[in-house]
C-alpha cells in the first residue's frame, strides 16, 4: 500500500514538481503584494486616528466572507485563471498583516513614544527609528501567518482554474482517485508547514538585538 | 530663564493647572514638588510643548514659546521621563547620540561626546556604549537617561522623578552624583518629585504645588524656617523642628577635645585621668592618635590589679562615625545600639572628636525654641 503509493508519486513527480512550482508562485505573488498593501496600511492607520476602526472592521468582514462565494463574485469581474485567485488570497492575506502591523505599531510602551516625542523626533523619525524597528517582530508575525494562510488558499483557487497543487486534488476528487488526492495534499501540506519555518526564521531575524537578550 | 504667566490647563472642565505663575532663573536647579495629581509633570511637560496650556504664556528668555517649532524646541532642552524610556533596541550609545544625530552633527563628533558624558556619568565607555538598556542595571539606565538629556548640550533639562524608581542606595549615589554634575555644568534643571528629602538635599528652590496651585516657591531654607501654611509643614514634617539636620554633619557637633589614654597607661593612672575631667570613661589612642578602644570607670573597677595595663583589659572593635556623618543618622543609630557617646574618626581611623548623646539632646532642644 504505502510502496504502491510512493511508486505512483515518483511517476508523478514531474507533474507533482511542476504544479508545486506554480503553487509556490502563486502563494508568494499574492503574499509580496498582500505585504505592500498592508503594511502601509496599518502604518497610515496609525497616523489617521478614527480610521482604524473602520479599516478592521471591513477587513474583519471580508475574512468572515465564505470564500467559496468570494470567488463566485471575482469569476464575472475578473474571469478565470491566476489573476482571480491571486486577488482572493490577496483578500484574505491582508488582515492578518493589517492587524499586526497596527496593533504592533501601537502597542509600544508609552514611555518609549514620549521620549522620542520629547527629544524633538517628527512623526517620521519616530515611525522609522522607533515604531517600525521595534513592532518588527509583530509584523512579521503577521506576514507568517498571512503565508500559511495564502498557501491553503492557493489550493482553493484551484477551482477557478489558477494551477497549482489544488489542480491534482480536484482531479483526485473528480475521478475518485485518493492516491491523486494525496499527492496533491501531501506536497500542500508539507509546502506550508515549510513556509511557516521560513518566516519564523525570518521573524527571528527581525527581532531587534536589544529586545532578544 | 524659563518664565510661566497666569498659566492655566483644563481638560474638558477639569482645571489641573489654575493660574500658575513661576520665574526660574538660568543655572537654577528648582526642584516642584506636591501630592500625586498635583500638576508637576503637567508643568513641566508644558515647557517642552508636549502638553499645550488652555491660557496664559510660557516665555524662555523672553520668546514666547507656542511662536517657536517645538521640534527644534524640544532639541535644544533635556528631557527624562518618569519611566526613563530608553529606546530598547537602541545601545547606549545609539541612545545617548539620538539628539547629537537629529541635529545632524557629524560622526566623529556624536562618538567623542557619548564617551564625554559616559565618563561624566561614571560609566566606562569602553565597557558600556555597545551594551542595550536591557544589559544594564536600574541606576546605570538612569545615568544613561541623564547623559542622553545632556546630550546635545541644552541649557535647560527637564527631569520627572528620574529617581523614583531605584532603589534607595543607588538613588542617594545618584541625588549626589546629579548635584556634583550641576556645581560643575550650571543648567537650567526643573526636576520633579515626590520625595522632600530628594527636594531639600538637590534644590536651588521648591516649588510646592498643591491642586494645580503654587503653594510656596522659596528656597529650602526659608521653607523651613518659614512655612505658608499648614499644607507646607505638614510636607516637611518633622524637618521644621530640626531646622535642617541633614546639613549638619557630626564635625559640627562633635567635641572635639575627648579624654583620651594610650595604651602603656596604667590602670591607676587612666582612673586619675578620668576623674580629673570629670567623665567615666577614656579613649585608648597610639602615639599617632590612632583610635584603639575605650576603657570605662565600670571595666576599671572590675580588675583588682590596678598596675595592669590599659592594653590588656580596652575594648577593642569599638563603634565609631565618621566627621561628614549626619547627625541625623547617628542620633538613630545610638538609639538602635542604645549607647551614649560614639568616638568620630577619619578614614585613617585617627580620632576627631566625640558624639554623646547629651550633645544632641542639647542641639534638639536649641531647635525646638
Ligand atoms: N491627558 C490627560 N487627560 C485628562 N486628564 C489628565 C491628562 N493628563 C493629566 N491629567 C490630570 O491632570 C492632573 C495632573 O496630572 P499630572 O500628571 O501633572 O500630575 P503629577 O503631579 O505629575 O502626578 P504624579 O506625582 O502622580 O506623577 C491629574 O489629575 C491627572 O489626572
Ligand atoms: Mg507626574
Amino acid at each position: 500500500m504505502v510502496s504502491e503509493y510512493i511508486n505512483f508519486i515518483v511517476q508523478r513527480m514531474d507533474d507533482i514538481l511542476l504544479f508545486s512550482g506554480q503553487h509556490l508562485q502563486l502563494s508568494f505573488m499574492a503574499i509580496l503584494i498582500a505585504i505592500s498593501i498592508g503594511v502601509p496600511m496599518g502604518i497610515i492607520m496609525t497616523m489617521i486616528p478614527g480610521m482604524s476602526p473602520f479599516i478592521l472592521g471591513v477587513a474583519n468582514a471580508v475574512q468572515a466572507m465564505p470564500s467559496l462565494a468570494l470567488m463566485g463574485f471575482m469569476v464575472p469581474l475578473l474571469g478565470i485563471g491566476s489573476t482571480p485567485s491571486i486577488v482572493m488570497v490577496i483578500v484574505y492575506a491582508l488582515l492578518p498583516i493589517i492587524k499586526n502591523t497596527y496593533t504592533g505599531l501601537t502597542s509600544i510602551d508609552r514611555a518609549i513614544i514620549e521620549a522620542g516625542i520629547g527629544m524633538g523626533m517628527t512623526e517620521f523619525q519616530l515611525m522609522t527609528m522607533v515604531r517600525i524597528p521595534l513592532a518588527l517582530p509583530v509584523i512579521m508575525a503577521g506576514i507568517r501567518i498571512a503565508a500559511v494562510m495564502a498557501v491553503g488558499y492557493t489550493t482553493l483557487a484551484a477551482l477557478i482554474g489558477a494551477g497549482g497543487l489544488g489542480q491534482l486534488i480536484y482531479r483526485g476528487i473528480s475521478m475518485v482517485n485518493t492516491k491523486l488526492i494525496l499527492a496533491g495534499a501531501v506536497p500542500a501540506m508539507i509546502l506550508a508547514l515549510l513556509i511557516d519555518r521560513v518566516f519564523f526564521f525570518l521573524e527571528r531575524k527581525v527581532m531587534p538585538k536589544g529586545i532578544k537578550l | 530663564m524659563i518664565k510661566f504667566d497666569n498659566i492655566t490647563k483644563k481638560y474638558g472642565e477639569t482645571e489641573v493647572i489654575s493660574g500658575v505663575n513661576l520665574e526660574i532663573n538660568d543655572g537654577e536647579f528648582v526642584v516642584l514638588i506636591g501630592p500625586s495629581g498635583c500638576g508637576k509633570t503637567t508643568c513641566l511637560k508644558m515647557i517642552n510643548r508636549l502638553v499645550e496650556p488652555s491660557s496664559g504664556t510660557i516665555f524662555i528668555d523672553g520668546e514666547d514659546i507656542s511662536k517657536k517649532d517645538p521640534i527644534e524646541l524640544r532639541r535644544n532642552i533635556g528631557y527624562v521621563i518618569q519611566q526613563i524610556g530608553l529606546f530598547p533596541h537602541m545601545t547606549v550609545r545609539q541612545n545617548i547620540e539620538l539628539v547629537p544625530l537629529l541635529k545632524k552633527w557629524p560622526r566623529e563628533k556624536r562618538l567623542k561626546r557619548v564617551e564625554e558624558l559616559l565618563m561624566l556619568v561614571g560609566m566606562p565607555p569602553e565597557q558600556f556604549i555597545n551594551r542595550f538598556p536591557l544589559e544594564l542595571s536600574g541606576g546605570q539606565r538612569q545615568r544613561v537617561g541623564v547623559a542622553r538629556a545632556l546630550a546635545a548640550d541644552p541649557e535647560i533639562i527637564l527631569m520627572d522623578e528620574p529617581f523614583s524608581a531605584i532603589d534607595p542606595i543607588a538613588r542617594t549615589q545618584l541625588q549626589d552624583e546629579l548635584y556634583e554634575l550641576q556645581e560643575k555644568l550650571k543648567k537650567t534643571i526643573v526636576f520633579v518629585t515626590h520625595d522632600i528629602d530628594e527636594a531639600l538635599k538637590l534644590a536651588d528652590r521648591i516649588c510646592i504645588m498643591k491642586e494645580g496651585k503654587v503653594v510656596q516657591f522659596d528656597t529650602p531654607e526659608e521653607i523651613l524656617k518659614n512655612p505658608a501654611n499648614e499644607f507646607v509643614e505638614n510636607l516637611i514634617g518633622k524637618k521644621r523642628l530640626w531646622k535642617q539636620p541633614e546639613l549638619m554633619s557630626v564635625k559640627d557637633v562633635m567635641i572635639t577635645n575627648p579624654v583620651k589614654a594610650l595604651p602603656s597607661r596604667t590602670l591607676t593612672q587612666a582612673v586619675e585621668i578620668m576623674t580629673e575631667s570629670g567623665v567615666d570613661s577614656v579613649l585608648v589612642v597610639d602615639n599617632e592618635n590612632r583610635l584603639l578602644g575605650i576603657v570605662t570607670a565600670e571595666n576599671i573597677r572590675q580588675n583588682k590589679d590596678k598596675a595592669r595595663k590599659l592594653e590588656e583589659i580596652y575594648t577593642r572593635n569599638l563603634f565609631t562615625v565618621r566627621p561628614e556623618d549626619s547627625v541625623l543618622d547617628v542620633l538613630k543609630l545610638m538609639s538602635q545600639k542604645r549607647i551614649g557617646y560614639v568616638p568620630v574618626v577619619d578614614e585613617n581611623n585617627i580620632l576627631k572628636g566625640l558624639v554623646t548623646r547629651s550633645t544632641l539632646v542639647n542641639l534638639l532642644g536649641e531647635s525646638l525654641e
